[in-house]
């Protein structure tokens, strides 16, 4: 792999720019691996490099059945944060948030991580005790949060209505600076790249049709692109992880509903940090291009379609337009949706299955791009070792019969 | 958004209803004779397939009354609307 620097630019200059090298090789599938990791987005890709650079594994698979970073990676808000409530969450979003910070220099590819501050409304008092409640508590796990005044939020973010007359007014709100937004296909490349080099064969176009399963113990998959063995295979495909349980024989406590997001077209800068209200559904900001780009509320049926219902987009941009007037003359551009995978108490599932072998990460539902490198390093040691990482212990697949659940739904700062 | 045609009401919009999740789970006849890995089987794990979905919706913003719908979750078309207590038909996606 060719470093990317500007050397490496200016010497490609010089042959108009027509000889760069692919970021990663097409390999065909060997016929067997130590290692399968199934699923190309930005945590399967980020697994796979785990596993090359810090575990050593030099025969790992990653097998994506359409293009890389196509599902959810491609189609989320890019939001960044780790303000969680709980300390098993805290530790691991901080642990990712970390990761974060030095992940473009990590992996020589700028992922355009810029940490511009998240802000969290509160448009009512209990909006605003339970946001007092929640930065003590994040605070005491050592993670950076703060409140401002409405008056605060104003100076921050001056195209928010903050008249105490207004539909949905502004008490106050809670801010993580370090919190930001990334460029979420940078991401997936940027991992595909660097996990490329060091030997992960990346198998694109090559959709996993089957388990075999011999004894209650993984012995490989069956693909579009032929069978292939592995020791261990490693299940990170978020909205689709209920059909490859289904392959193995088991059920799983998650269902799949499509949230949705959009984009205005763009515009000179307004908005220099990312605003969420879980009140109303809406979380916003604008990308470097310049459009204001708007995530919704999901679905509350089962849907593999990755298209939502309007009356949500209807929902969430008559309150933006209560919220943030001035959104009222803008076009929205486009809208889409990706297919997340919920969980009853709204945290992920990272660890074993019933299967000898066969690992799964999934579970992280409206919420997983901030994860995107903690969660990628966590499943990759749990992948490599065989038993989960420390930080993944809690999140287990078998906390719904212990009754130890993670309680993130009315918790943590999330719009769900 | 699709229409789904109510059983009481006739077609109506999606947004007069509310999906309540899978359909024909029987609640446990004794409860207390359940393991721990059965019982969170009955009350978290779901099927949630992508293909048929036997589901129950309510009409929440009409007559408020509940009916089971085959829907294919892929294109979102409904494939059969049945009333509560009614075995699954047998459908096609």
């Amino acid at each position: 792999m060719s470093k990317y620097s500007i050397f490496s630019l200016a010497r490609n200059a010089l042959s108009y720019h027509e000889d760069w090298q692919r970021a990663w090789r097409s390999p065909d599938p060997k016929p067997e691996y130590d290692i399968i990791v199934i699923g190309g987005g930005g945590h399967g890709l980020g697994t796979a490099y785990y596993l090359a650079k810090e575990f050593g594994y030099k025969n790992v698979a990653l097998l994506e059945k359409g293009w890389l970073g196509g599902g959810n990676t491609g189609r989320n808000t890019t939001i960044v944060r780790s303000n969680y409530l709980w300390d098993e969450s805290a530790a691991l979003y901080e642990h990712a948030l970390k990761l974060w910070e030095g992940l473009s220099q990590e992996l020589n590819f700028n992922v355009m991580f810029s940490q511009r501050g998240v802000m969290n409304l509160a448009h009512n008092l209990h909006d605003w005790r339970e946001l007092n409640r929640r930065v003590h508590a994040i605070r005491l796990n050592g993670i950076d949060s703060e409140i401002l005044t409405a008056a605060q939020v104003k100076k921050e973010a001056p195209i928010f209505n903050v008249s105490p007359d207004s539909r949905y007014p502004i008490m106050g709100a809670s801010i993580q600076r370090r919190g930001g937004t990334a460029r979420h296909d940078a991401v997936a490349w940027g991992y595909a790249r660097a996990a490329d080099a060091r030997g992960v064969d990346i198998i694109q176009n090559c959709e996993v049709t089957g388990l075999t399963i011999r004894n209650g113990k993984i012995e490989g998959v069956e693909t579009t692109r032929g069978a292939i063995r592995a020791k261990r295979v490693g299940v990170v495909v978020a909205g689709h992880s209920s059909v490859l349980a289904d392959m193995a024989g088991f059920r799983m406590p998650v269902e799949s509903n499509p949230l949705q997001a959009l984009v205005s077209d763009p515009i000179k800068p307004v908005l220099d940090c990312v605003v969420m209200s879980s009140a109303v559904h809406v979380y916003v900001s604008q990308s470097d291009k310049g459009e204001l780009v708007i995530g919704a509320g999901s679905d509350l049926h089962v849907s593999y379609s990755q298209r939502g219902s309007f009356d949500i987009v209807e929902g969430i941009m008559g309150a933006l337009c209560e919220l943030v007037p001035m959104v009222s003359r803008l076009k929205m551009m486009r809208q889409w949706g990706g297919i997340v995978d919920v969980t009853p108490d709204r945290s992920p599932i990272i660890g074993k299955t019933p299967i000898d072998g066969l690992f799964v990460n999934c579970g992280w539902g409206t919420g997983g791009f901030k994860a995107t490198p903690g969660s990628a390093h966590v499943f990759a040691a749990t992948l490599a070792k065989g038993e989960p990482h420390r930080l993944a212990e809690p999140f287990a697949l078998d906390r719904f019969h212990s009754g130890r659940l993670i309680d993130e739904a009315g918790a943590a700062a999330v719009a769900h | 958004m699709f229409l789904i045609d109510c059983p009481w009401c006739g077609p109506r919009q999606q947004t007069e209803f509310h999906c309540q999740g899978e359909a024909h789970i029987a609640r446990p006849k004794d409860p207390d004779a359940l393991s721990d890995e059965e019982w969170a089987n009955y009350v978290f794990n779901r099927t949630n397939p992508k293909g048929v979905h036997f589901e129950r919706w309510v009409h929440n913003h009409g007559c408020r009354r509940w009916f089971n719908v085959a829907r294919d979750t892929v294109t979102d078309r409904i494939l059969a609307i049945y009333r509560m207590g009614e075995k699954r038909p047998k459908v096609k996606s």
